[in-house]
């Protein structure tokens, strides 16, 4: 096999684990509050600008800053869901993703306002590894190391803890879980948290990678939802296979033609697929 | 005495359709009721104000003497009510001992959780031989006893029962009526809601007869067993 | 004659006047206003009954990318090359609207499916950068005043053309308000099933409506091109654009005639204004606002600024939804449910 699609396989792989972490944290909201944050990618984009400055402007050690930008992020999660999610929690559905919309404007607009439209990269540069003559980044390696176990914590979490159990019961009956003893409100903060925090992690290790803009959030958010629905939004086992399907679409395609190319292909897939499948491949 | 259970008035509405009206009952420490009535006459709606699923409109509701009339529901748990709701409402997906988890959900329960385990696998063993399955998979007795155990989790000191014995063959019908005994024994008290009104009144100590959203008729047992309305309108007899 | 027929009259007459009287630049916001009313107008002939589509951008970007393409290249006239990009938008909405339809992707999913849509095109106009200049965009050949080219130098005719092709949306918005389609269609996405049961051709309804609001949007996006005289990817495609489609039909009101025109004229009018009020100091400022006033109308007005005023008039009327997508995704929120 051709040295170079195996190298580009391998990075899709890579890849594949931080969609894979990103799709989780989206799935984890969606299935427990049923609201799409269509401003998931462009919280992660906060995430990145956090580090950005700490590490690269403020020189606080890097371990440090994504602590600080984890912590961060989840806190604005909670804060999204305070301030735009739970006013219209009632409301149509088609009203809930406009308001994450709305907020995706704002916090484009607002970072460009603040920082400009400059790429800008923390300057951290990792080693390449060589491994029989194919190139691995190690900061991709790592980046799908920590996606893998940030995926194992958050199973663990989901099933062995009393929340983590409210939490998965609470997307098969809204209604009931009151009547354990189960606040929604304060269920729906706890997920909105975790799904910051998820993004925050996912900030650090797309940190190391790529630069950070304003608009970054538009070249992978799309790609995150079409994970989502491939896996069946909500499906958080679905959504985490449907990353590495995508991501392998998305190589292999780029090593054939061109990046944006390879994201056509992966788009078009989506739509096909829908159409077999449109309830996501898992669906039962 | 303070009862164990005292409403007042209580109304109750689903939008502009008010489905209870001016509901007054008590339920002494220790005690069964039931609460029969046709289809339609607020029962479950009843059960579901006291557990504080639907808001309270009037009237004022006490446990033990505390009030807890407009508590949410997570809070009237708390309080040592435990639901067990209309069609059983067990989370599919999870498995049966996660179901029961979720039961002994509050930090009172979550203290006791092996304890409180033990004590209703003991009073269910069956469900103890499917601790890992769906609950969603069960047939519909076992789903029910899995119900009724997960509302015993959270050791509750009053039982809200809402139609235990709907959709189950006599057999099973009669395993559930079984079971108000021996939970009596262990001092809970229970309110239950029944169709079948002949074996529901085997089993209470009183009831009260709800119609229309307003208590038409209440007695003891023995009362309401020998009251002709009743036993014309709900007993076939 | 009553109070909205003297409104119209007024409306008109002020329309009729504007091109002597305002200036230029103001000329050229009007121009753009009417041009986006139409297109948002085209959007809610699917959004009213349930079809939240955010595929629009990929209709605009190939009505607008098809006859600009063919005449640089080529030199085609847009007479002929604005038919054959409304064609192929037409032809991108059955191929990805009809397999929707006939699969049930409703709700969420349909939003998402559409949303992916308009991106394919957005990345496909940037790919072919040989040709389309890619994220560049590219200018069309120029050649002054010229029928042949659809290309006027003065903003005049372009503001006969808008003015024009406004009215035309809101005609086909009425025929369909008024058809006897309408009734179908709300009756589908109330339920799908009880409408197939009762005889109506649900295919048939959400297929036409589909296509004539495609048709139309690619018109506008056609228009716009040949006004504004460049092309970028951005601005006629792709999630940002579907955004602020879906956005200013809705903010507007999408249940009444000049709900999306009265959307076009806010969005448009602010933006613009917060743009000249910052001024280039602060890019970004004006979006940033605008982002919030956003958020704010979707949680403080969920009917739309015309549909919330409607109400306030008609105060007890029960409120509609702003839109309601198809009952599957409605249903999914057990909490509603009775035990
Ligand atoms: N979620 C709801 N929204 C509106 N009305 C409701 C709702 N739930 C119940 N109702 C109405 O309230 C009234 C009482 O209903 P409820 O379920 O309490 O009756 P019930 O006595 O439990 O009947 P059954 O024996 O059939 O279970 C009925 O008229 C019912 O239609
Ligand atoms: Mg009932």
């Amino acid at each position: 096999m051709d040295i170079y699609l195996l190298e580009a396989i391998i990075n899709g792989i890579l890849l594949g684990g931080v969609l894979a972490l990103l799709a989780l944290g989206l799935n984890l909201i969606f299935g427990v509050i049923d609201v799409v944050w269509i401003c998931y990618a462009d919280i992660v984009m906060c995430g990145m600008y956090a580090i950005f400055f700490l590490y690269a402007q403020y020189h606080v050690p890097l371990p440090l800053a994504f602590l600080i930008a984890i912590i961060g992020i989840a806190a604005l999660g909670i804060l999204v869901h305070l301030f735009i999610i739970a006013p219209v929690l009632d409301s149509a559905p088609i009203n809930q993703l406009l308001a994450t919309g709305g907020l995706l404007f704002f916090l484009q607009s607002f970072a460009t306002l603040l920082f400009g439209t400059d790429f800008r990269n923390i300057g951290v540069r990792l080693p390449v590894l060589e491994v029989a003559t194919i190139y691995v980044s190690f900061a991709r390696l790592i980046a799908f190391a920590v996606a893998l176990i940030g995926a194992v914590a958050l199973y663990v979490f989901l099933k062995r803890t009393y929340i983590g159990t409210a939490i998965r019961a609470i997307s098969q009956d809204r209604e009931i879980v009151g009547l354990m003893g189960v606040d929604q409100r304060r269920i729906y903060l706890v997920v909105s948290g975790i799904g910051g925090a998820l993004a925050g992690l996912a900030a650090c290790l797309l940190a190391l990678q790529y630069d950070v803009h304003p608009f970054i959030g538009n070249t992978f958010g799309p790609v995150i939802f079409m994970i989502c629905v491939l896996g069946g939004l909500g499906n958080m086992i679905g959504g985490f296979i449907a990353a590495f399907v995508i991501s392998q679409i998305i190589a292999i395609g780029g090593y054939y033609s061109s990046t944006e190319l390879s994201y056509v292909f992966a788009f078009t897939f989506f739509i096909v697929l829908m159409f077999i499948r449109p309830r996501g491949l898992f669906a039962p | 005495m303070t009862p164990m259970l005292s409403l007042a008035t209580v109304s109750a509405a689903y939008g502009s359709f008010q489905a209870l009206f001016g509901v007054s009952l008590d339920v002494a420490r220790g005690e069964a009721v039931g609460v029969i009535g046709p289809n339609g006459a607020g029962k479950t709606t009843l059960m579901r104000v006291i557990s504080g699923i639907l808001p309270m409109r009037d009237g004022t509701m006490s446990i033990e003497g505390r009030e807890i009339g407009g508590l949410p529901a997570h809070r009237v748990v708390e309080q040592g009510i435990a639901h067990v709701p209309e069609n059983r409402r067990l989370f599919p997906r999870l498995s049966v001992e996660e179901n029961l988890r979720i039961g002994a959900f509050i930090p009172s329960a979550r203290a006791r959780f092996a304890e409180q385990l033990d004590w209703v696998y003991q009073l269910f063993p069956r469900l103890k031989e499917r601790r890992g399955q769906p609950a969603g998979t069960m047939s519909g007795g076992e789903q029910q006893m899995c119900a009724i155990a997960r509302a015993l989790m959270s050791k509750p000191k009053v039982l809200l029962m809402d139609e235990p014995s709907a959709g189950l063959a006599p057999i099973v019908v009669q395993q559930v009526f079984e079971l108000v005994h021996r939970i009596r024994a262990e001092g809970l008290t229970v309110l239950i809601v029944e169709q079948n009104v002949q074996q529901v009144l085997d089993v209470v100590d009183r009831a009260y007869l709800l119609e229309v959203g307003a208590i038409k008729l209440s007695g003891t047992a023995a009362e309401l067993k020998g009251n002709s309305f009743i036993r014309e309108a709900y007993m076939g007899l | 004659m009553n109070l909205n027929h003297v409104l119209w009259a007024v409306g008109l007459a002020i329309l009729i006047a504007l091109p002597f009287l305002a200036p230029p630049y103001f000329l050229h916001l009007v121009i753009q206003i009417l041009i986006w009313a139409f297109i948002y107008t085209a959007w809610s002939l699917m959004g009213r009954f349930g079809f939240v589509s955010f595929g629009h951008g990929a209709f605009l970007g190939v009505g607008a990318y098809v006859p600009a393409l063919l005449w640089n290249y080529y030199g085609l006239t847009p007479w002929l090359g604005i038919p054959l990009g409304v064609a192929g938008a037409v032809l991108l909405a059955i191929v990805v609207g009809y397999p929707c339809f006939r699969r049930r992707v409703v709700g969420h999913y349909f939003a998402l499916v559409t949303l992916a849509l308009s991106q394919v095109v957005l990345l496909s106009l940037v790919a072919a950068r040989d040709i389309t200049g890619g994220s560049l965009g590219f200018t069309q050949k120029a050649v002054g005043h010229s029928w042949y080219a659809l290309q006027f130098p003065e903003k005049g005719y372009f503001y006969v053309i808008a003015v024009l092709l406004w009215l035309a949306g809101l005609a086909a918005w009425r025929s369909i308000d008024r058809g006897i389609g309408r009734e179908a269609l709300e009756a589908i996405s109330e339920d799908e099933d009880a409408a197939a049961a009762v005889g109506i051709d649900v295919m048939r309804q959400k297929m036409r409506v589909t296509i004539v609001s495609a048709a139309l949007t690619a018109v506008g996006g056609a228009i716009y091109g040949q006004y504004v005289m460049y092309l970028n990817p951005e601005t006629v495609s792709g999630i940002a654009v579907s955004l602020q489609i879906v956005f200013a039909a809705i903010a507007g009101g999408v249940y009444s005639l000049l709900g999306p025109s009265v959307g076009s004229l806010l969005t448009l009018s602010l933006t613009e204004g917060l743009r000249v009020w910052f001024g280039t100091d602060y890019i970004g400022a004006a979006n940033t606002i605008y982002g919030i006033l956003l958020v704010l109308c979707i949680i403080f007005m969920p009917q739309g600024i015309v549909g919330s005023l409607q109400g306030m008039r008609r105060r007890g009327a029960i409120a509609k939804p702003l839109v309601t997508l198809d009952r599957q995704s409605a249903t999914r929120r057990p909490s509603s449910a009775a035990q």
